[in-house]
């Protein structure tokens, strides 16, 4: 079987830093990989190569391949807003627009173009649905996207990435700002998304990963220490830093 | 204790002193009002000055400075907006942005009377317009840029990154993001930015004396090629100049009423865009 | 396709619209100084007329002072000026009917270049100008030649009568003393109530009184100067007048007066920002020690908010410079070179504004003003640049 997504040798710097070291991964269809390691290990600047985000930084330069579906999108002519519409992302903190909650999931169909009303509420609803966010707000779908609760909104961040049905999610934190109740729902959503989509997620909370993913990526200071299946990793991990930061010994 | 006593001393002083500033301000506004509420009628603010301007209406001078604003933005505020996009959205930081930034500052800096000249210089006589409304609007324009562009990306600078981002992240074109979300986002503060302009230009003397501004034209104009009579100019031109300065009189304060009523409206209608719009996108 | 190509012709303007600053100021220059540096290249003489003497006078040549004090008839000898032992006679082509009769002249004035050559050649103690179009053909008589008006000449001359006839003075001195001591004065005026007012604001007042206060300011900033001007013409001009029991109430200090309200709200903004940038940290440091929070104000405060509270006085400055209608409405006026503020004087700015409408396009006078203008450009970018490099320096800090 041929992986979702692979990279092969990546290096990336930030003008002279080094910011990833030779990275060689891969991730199957239909998985939730977690990304693990101490703070500036490199594991969101990972995520980002994905969709290419780290384009928007001044300096920053990526060498080596990364492949979705067999496709090496480290391309300088590959066309990167038709890339980003394929690859759906979660970020840190909710950032719905201050548009109304129906509007901001139609954001990503309307600026590709589709303004049918019929197609738009069919596909709006679908993504709620799939975000597990539909029943809190049917009814009120004209509402400000910014007066509903955080865990909502992030919620509503996930339907409005899903909404251009992209088969690849990227999540950076995505609980991170979230209460420990919405958190969970949040995590069981991204349990059942894993039917239709492969899911990379950054975390910094180790139950988290073990709790959600089926494989788990260790990285320190630019390395990918360890990658195995998450059971694997937190039962059994083979190498010793991995084993210190999950038991909590550093980082 | 001493220094608790000249602490005292000095804090009563300050609020002293901006007791006094607010005073200055109401007396001046206070003065304006009180003299030229007499003056103001239906028939002052709608009939043609006559008698040498010593009876009559101010009806020229209110339509002239309206076109004048009107003219002025709309070169003045889809430039400066543009501007401001570049500025803000797609040059990086660095000496590039920073020579920008100093070029508007500089911009700003100009004296309104050396906006004349150069109007004069530029507009009325190298491209030959004239004396002329579209001379003036577009000295006047000149003037209103830096202000649109510095309100404009201090509105564009408060809009969080994250929404960027996540716009970014679903595919969209920089385009895309900056009409979508960027500007819709912003725009309680840019439309605050651009009344603001319209405030400042609706007053200024220096930059149409020399590009539009008529002493005496009892009637309104026809072409963008004409003179107009404008509420500043002829606010000065009555107070020092006219034919009879003391018959005169009531008519200045009038025109002094209806210069600073506009001002008024303008800072009043941005603060409440500002206090209403703001507190909705919180 | 169609799209692409809108969306194409967008991003094109937005690109373009972001050098406009930097395009309108370098047009401002160019302008301004096209129009000034043709200044340097006449000479103060009305242009088309020329001067001459007599051959036999010694003298070569003369300054537009000599010339100004010779037709102003404050010099009346040639011996003042290095010259012959004689009074100077004064000839112009209106005085030709006192040496001559109607049939000398001859029909439409068409022998008077004659007539002009026959005097000028007879007497040796005269100096005459008259358009060059009169010029005799054998003239006998000697022209006497005028240097271009020099950019130092014009900064350092003390006399601006850029209509005065025959020869023109452009001395620029007079008006830049004016308007910076006027601009000097209003800040001087300024600067300690808007401080006292920014510290008010940053640090006593709560913020209920903040909110009303800020509009308030805010306000004083939106009023049109020419309204200032009139408050002043009517209020203040007749205040200082009484107050000082002056012949005029337009006066240089009048000028300051309206010059530091108006630059008020700027002074108070820059300055409240500065106080405001004063990190928390260094202002609970010297509370902590027991200083009272007026000691923590003016000992740690207003030191670390200095290059702040520098940039609001220049740029207030700076403001003052360039205002119009407050110095035309207000100031006098007057032609004076003068350091008292108890006179009429007249600034840079309102010399422009009250003289332009009446200087021929073109001309010499014309081209003075915008000389003018270069000079209050330059002054106002200098400010500028130099209050960027404080703000500049300030955030580096």
């Amino acid at each position: 079987m041929t992986p979702k997504i692979e990279t092969k040798n990546l290096q990336l710097y930030y003008g002279a830093h080094h910011a990833l070291k030779g990275i060689d991964f891969s991730a199957n269809a239909n998985t939730v990989t977690a990304l693990i390691g101490p703070s500036g290990c490199g594991k969101s600047t990972f995520l980002r190569c994905f969709n290419r985000m780290n384009d928007l930084i001044d300096g920053c330069d990526v060498e080596g391949q990364i492949l979705i579906d067999g496709m090496n999108i480290n391309d300088r002519y590959l066309n990167v807003d038709e890339l980003r519409k394929k690859v759906g992302m979660v970020f840190q903190k909710p950032n719905p627009f201050p548009k109304s909650i129906f509007e901001n999931v139609a954001y990503g169909l309307r600026i590709n173009g589709i303004n049918e009303k019929k197609i738009l509420e069919e596909k709006v609803e679908k993504a709620l649905k799939q975000a597990a966010l539909w029943e809190e707000v049917k009814d009120n779908l004209k509402k400000s996207a910014m007066s509903i609760s955080g865990g909502q909104q992030q919620r509503l961040c996930i339907a409005r990435a899903l909404a251009v049905e992209p088969s690849l999610v990227l999540m950076d934190e995505p609980t991170s700002a979230l209460d420990p109740i919405s958190t969970s729902k949040v995590e069981e959503l991204i349990y059942q998304l894993k039917e239709k989509y492969t899911i990379l997620i950054v975390t910094h909370n180790m139950q988290q990963a073990a709790r959600v993913s089926d494989k788990t990526a260790f990285f320190y200071i630019g390395e990918m220490i360890e990658y195995n299946d998450t059971t694997e990793i937190f039962t059994n991990p083979k190498i010793e830093r991995t084993q210190n930061y999950i038991t909590g010994r550093f980082g | 204790m001493n220094k608790r006593l000249s602490q005292k001393i000095f804090f009563t002083l300050f609020r002293l002193i901006s007791l006094m500033i607010v005073i200055v301000l109401f007396s001046i506004l206070g003065f304006i009002i009180f003299n030229g509420a007499k003056s103001i009628s239906w028939h002052f603010l709608t009939q043609m000055p006559t008698d040498g301007m010593t009876k009559g209406g101010i009806f020229p001078a209110i339509v002239g400075t309206l076109i004048l604003v009107l003219g002025s933005m709309i070169f003045a505020f889809p430039v400066g907006v543009a501007a401001a996009i570049y500025m803000n959205e797609y040059v990086k930081e660095g000496p590039v942005k920073r020579f920008m930034r100093l070029m508007t500052s500089n911009l700003a800096g100009v004296p309104s009377i050396v906006f004349g000249l150069f109007g004069m210089a530029l507009f009325v006589n190298q491209l030959h317009f004239g004396d002329s409304i579209i001379a003036g609007s577009l000295t006047l324009g000149l003037l209103a840029l830096p202000v649109v562009i510095r309100t404009t990306e201090e509105a564009l600078k408060q809009v969080d990154d994250s929404f960027r981002l996540a716009s970014i992240g679903l595919g969209a074109t920089k385009l895309q993001t900056i009409g979508k979300v960027t500007l819709p986002i912003a725009f309680p503060n840019i439309i605050t930015g651009l009344i603001l302009s319209i405030g400042r230009v609706s007053g200024e003397t220096a930059p149409i004396l020399f590009t539009v501004a008529a002493y005496f034209l009892p009637k309104l104009p026809h072409s963008i090629f004409d003179q107009v009579m404008a509420l500043p100019y002829h606010l000065y031109v009555i107070a020092t100049s006219g034919t009879n300065i003391t018959e005169s009189r009531p008519i200045a304060y009038g025109t002094a009423l209806v210069l600073i009523s506009i001002v008024l409206i303008c800072n009043i209608t941005a603060s409440v865009i500002r206090n209403v719009l703001g507190k909705r996108n919180k | 396709m169609f799209k692409k190509i809108i969306n194409k012709i967008i991003e094109g303007f937005i690109k373009t619209s972001g050098w406009v600053s930097s395009i309108i100021v370098l047009l401002i220059i160019i302008f301004l100084f096209k129009e000034a540096s043709g200044l340097f290249n006449k000479t103060p003489l009305e242009e088309g007329y020329m001067l001459v003497v007599n051959k036999k006078n010694p003298i070569d040549k003369l300054n537009p002072d000599q010339l100004k004090n010779i037709f102003d008839r404050d010099s009346t000898s040639w011996k003042t000026l290095g010259g012959m032992n004689a009074d100077i006679e004064i000839f112009t082509v209106e005085d030709i009917s006192t040496f001559y009769n109607d049939s000398m002249i001859g029909e439409n004035m068409s022998n008077l270049p004659w007539c002009i050559n026959d005097h000028i050649s007879k007497t040796e103690n005269v100096i005459s100008y008259f358009p060059e179009k009169y010029l005799p053909k054998n003239f006998e008589g000697k022209i006497l030649h005028l240097d271009k008006i020099s950019v130092y000449q014009f900064l350092k001359n003390k006399i601006w009568l850029p209509s005065a006839r025959p020869v023109s003075q452009v001395g620029a001195m007079p008006l830049i003393i004016s308007t910076l001591l006027v601009s000097l004065v209003a800040i001087l005026i300024a600067l300690p109530i808007g401080l006292a007012a920014a510290i008010y604001l940053a640090e006593v007042a709560d913020s209920r009184i903040r909110t009303i206060l800020k509009p308030v300011i805010e306000l004083l900033a939106g009023i049109p100067s020419v309204v200032y001007g009139f408050f002043g013409l009517v209020i203040i001009v007749p205040f200082v007048q009484k107050i000082f029991n002056l012949p005029v109430g337009e006066t240089g200090l009048t000028g300051s007066i309206i010059l530091a309200i108006m630059a008020l709200p700027t002074i108070i903004t820059v300055a409240e920002d500065a106080l405001r940038s004063v990190p928390k940290a260094m202002k609970e440091a010297s509370l902590a020690l027991g200083a009272t929070h007026w000691q923590t104000i003016y000992k740690v405060m207003i030191p670390y908010a200095s290059s702040g509270i520098t940039a609001a006085a220049i740029l207030g400055i700076g403001r003052a410079i360039g205002e119009t209608m407050v110095a035309l409405m207000v100031t006098g006026n007057a032609n004076n070179f003068t350091f008292s503020l108890l006179k009429p004087i007249r600034t840079i700015p309102a010399t422009i504004a009250a003289e332009l409408g009446e200087a021929s396009y073109g001309g010499l006078h014309f081209k003075a003003l915008f000389a003018l203008g270069c000079i209050l450009f330059l002054i106002t970018l200098m400010i500028n640049v130099y209050v960027e490099y404080l703000s500049g320096k300030k955030q580096t800090k």
